[in-house]
């Protein structure tokens, strides 16, 4: 699915990236921990293809397709979806409106009829259901006025409609109680299936008490320092990261 | 984020779609302006003697007066000797009777864009008066509206055919003494067109005007004067589009709206002349006076998206003189490239109860300009007014300007005036938002563009409401890279 060999990347000269290295394969659900400013947010970015970050090294196929050289766009309808950290209000834009058209845009990529209005609100709403959103977010401009849980629920939507093959969750637990922190779980977990990955990255091993890893990984100082699986997010949460920076 | 500033600086650089010229023979006065210049005019338009006098009286007053300095547009002072003030298709003998005599140039030039004037391809429920350069070539529709005692025609017509109206009320409104350019037009006018709804009456159809600059040197003056009986009701439309020339070319335009008691006007503007190109040269500078007169009960709705023009000086304004009057401004501006525009509205409230709403869409792209300026005003009668303002600007890229000025005074203590205003700018964030969702950039922005003006998109008639749209997304293409 994903391959990631020796990425290494910087913001106005400053190296943050120094040799990343990750293979995920369909099916599995990798998890990204590690301190403050050890890369975690970077690599999502520079996986969506935001601008001012520049890539000195190395290279990172999707599906063997190399999409680096790709605009955010083409990536999202290859299959990359970014779940931000931070979701950004669009104030003016409906949210029904905003998430047809991007619905519709990957569904036109892939070769698919795009969907009339009808078949489109016919769909939503039964995600909307499963997910257990109120109606009342179609209504509203996207993600403006939201509360933070709200804001994080409706990337989940977004990432439920659009179907990603490579899902990319950055701290989309950060600031959530426990139902929110639920909501954004299931939605992984429905997702999930043989033909997609997820990286879910997090600070806290919390999560990961609903999303259960099938790998995890410690990214420090720009490189991953550390890999295991669900149990090492469990020496974390005990120990802490400072055992594995002083080894590294 | 000295990356991500590159996308919205490829903002800019789309194609003026209308750009081209009519190749035409042309009778054109020699640049210059003096009192011969407006004999001839009036002459040239078989005028009764009252109207010369008029002009001439109006002139007089120009020269006494100095070009505005306070919009916030910076532009090369205007040489008025170098304007040519009469430029009109050439005719055979009398000129065309009907529109079927009409230059076969001329009516492709208006099919080309978009305002097809011939009996089979006519817009469906929408009269189009089409001004050429200085003259009027052509009315559709006008028996079926002569039918419901509507009067549609070019003003030089109308001074002709009915004189004691156009003199009961041209110059009530917008007196020619009430501003530089006003003053100007009212001496040099050459055409535009003249609405009459009789009492009781409900326009049974669209009206509309097309404006189409074409020869070079030449500026437009128009002259239009829509009067609304009582307990009628009209709905008019005008449409602007001009050549791409390297000289700027002045367009200064008088418009005045007479509602009298229980009328209702709505007066829908889509203006998109030249706006030059991206370092300002060229475009139209587009100098316009719009006023309405509300009596009792009546309603006057001005709804405006300017897109064009390398400078735009305008407000539509209501006078509520009547009591229960109502006044209305819808506003899209959009200044992209080098374009400036200083626009807004004065609500002058007189009479009791007036209430007045403004609502101003901003939006600035490229090096663009735009400022809004408005006035409410309660006087000392007005008991109980009432005015809401909302004014919103929207920014595209780091080289733009947004600028607001409002004015208020209140001399009853009764009134009440809301005024909100918000700035906002199209960032990086939600354009790479909506591309991580799999969105182009150009769609992101038009979709956000459209977002902030839907408050303003809904006033249109629905005909134009979708032009506008499409209007808006074409003025911004290339916006963003």
């Amino acid at each position: 699915m994903l391959e990631i060999k020796n990425l290494k990347a910087c913001i106005e000269e400053k190296q943050i990236l120094k040799g990343i290295n990750l293979t995920v394969n369909a099916g599995e659900v990798h998890a990204i921990m590690g301190p403050n400013g050890s890369g975690k947010s970077t690599l999502a970015s520079v996986l969506a293809g935001r601008e001012g970050y520049e890539i000195t090294d190395g290279e990172v196929l999707l599906q063997k397709n190399d999409i680096l050289e790709m605009a955010p766009e083409e990536r999202a309808r290859e299959g990359v979806f970014l779940a931000f950290q931070y979701p950004v209000e669009i104030p003016g834009v409906n949210s029904t409106y905003f998430l047809k058209s991007a619905v519709n845009q990957i569904r036109k990529h892939r070769g698919e009829e795009e969907l009339d209005a009808m078949k489109f609100l016919k769909l939503v709403k039964s995600k909307m259901k499963e997910l257990g959103l109120a109606e009342e977010f179609l209504k509203r401009p996207v993600n403006a006025g939201f509360s933070g849980g709200e804001k994080k629920r409706n990337e989940i939507l977004q990432m439920t409609m659009l179907e990603p093959s490579l899902a990319v969750l950055d701290e989309t637990d950060s600031g959530l109680d426990i139902d929110a922190l639920r909501i954004v779980a299931d939605g992984v977990n429905r997702l999930k299936n043989q033909n997609n990955a997820q990286i879910v990255i997090t600070h806290y091993q919390r999560l990961l008490d609903y999303i259960v890893p099938d790998f995890v990984h410690v990214l420090y100082n720009g490189r991953i320092i550390k890999s295991g699986d669900k149990t090492l997010a469990h020496d974390l949460e005990e120990k802490g990261y400072d055992w594995l920076i002083k080894d590294s | 984020m000295s990356a991500s500033t590159d996308t919205i600086d490829n903002f800019v650089a789309s194609d003026y779609k209308y750009g081209f010229t009519t190749d035409i023979e042309s009778e054109s006065l020699e640049p210059g302006l003096n009192e011969d210049v407006i004999r001839f005019i009036s002459a040239k338009k078989h005028e009764p003697e009252w109207l010369l006098e008029w002009r001439l009286k109006a002139f007089r007053h120009f020269e006494k007066m100095e070009n505005p300095s306070w919009p916030h547009v910076k532009y090369p002072p205007v040489n008025f000797q170098e304007i040519s003030y009469y430029s009109a298709p050439k005719k055979k003998g009398d000129g065309p009777k009907s529109l079927d005599e009409v230059d076969p140039k001329l009516l492709e030039t208006y099919e080309k864009l978009g305002v097809p004037l011939h009996e089979r391809a006519r817009l469906a429920g929408v009269a189009v008066d089409a001004v050429f350069d200085s003259e009027s070539i052509g009315t559709t529709f006008k028996e079926d509206l002569a039918k419901a005692g509507v009067i549609f025609c070019p003003i030089s017509e109308a001074v002709r055919e009915h004189p004691e109206l156009v003199r009961k009320y041209i110059g009530t409104v917008v007196p020619y003494t009430d501003n530089y350019y006003s003053a100007l037009n009212s001496a040099v006018f050459s055409d535009g067109s003249f609405v009459y709804i009789p009492k009781g009456t409900r326009c049974p159809m669209e009206l509309s005007t097309y404006f189409r600059i074409n020869a070079a040197n030449t500026g437009q003056f128009e002259r239009t004067l829509i009067v609304a009986e009582e307990s009628s009701h009209v709905s008019y439309l005008e449409g602007c589009t001009a050549p791409m020339r390297d000289e700027n070319q002045l367009h200064a335009a008088v418009v005045e709206l007479v509602a009298l008691d229980n009328a209702e006007i709505k007066y829908s503007t889509v203006q998109n002349w030249y706006p030059g190109d991206e370092e300002g040269r060229g475009g139209i500078y587009n100098f316009v006076t719009k006023r309405g007169m509300c009596k009792t009960n009546a309603k006057i709705s001005w709804t405006q998206v300017e897109t064009g023009s390398a400078i735009t000086w305008k407000y539509p304004s209501v006078i509520l003189k009547g009591d229960n009057s109502v006044g209305e401004f819808y506003s899209i501006a959009l200044t992209n490239k080098a374009q400036q525009a200083d626009t807004g509205t004065k609500m002058i409230h007189i009479g009791k109860n007036t209430r007045s709403t403004i609502i101003s869409k901003g939006i600035s792209a490229g090096r663009g300009q735009n400022s809004y300026r408005g006035l409410v005003q309660v006087g000392k009668k007005a008991v109980n007014a009432r005015n809401f303002s909302q004014c919103d600007s929207l920014l595209i890229g780091n080289k733009c300007g947004a600028h607001t000025f409002p004015y208020i005074e209140a001399k009853n203590p009764t009134a009440s005036i809301e005024h909100e205003a918000t700035t906002s700018k199209i960032g990086e964030d939600q354009i790479f938002y909506c591309n991580q969702r799999g969105l182009e950039t150009q769609d992101a922005v038009n979709m956000i563009v459209n977002g902030f003006c839907k408050e303003v998109f809904r006033e249109l008639p629905m005909e134009f409401a979708v032009e506008a749209q499409k209007l808006l997304d074409v003025s911004l293409e290339g916006s963003v890279g």
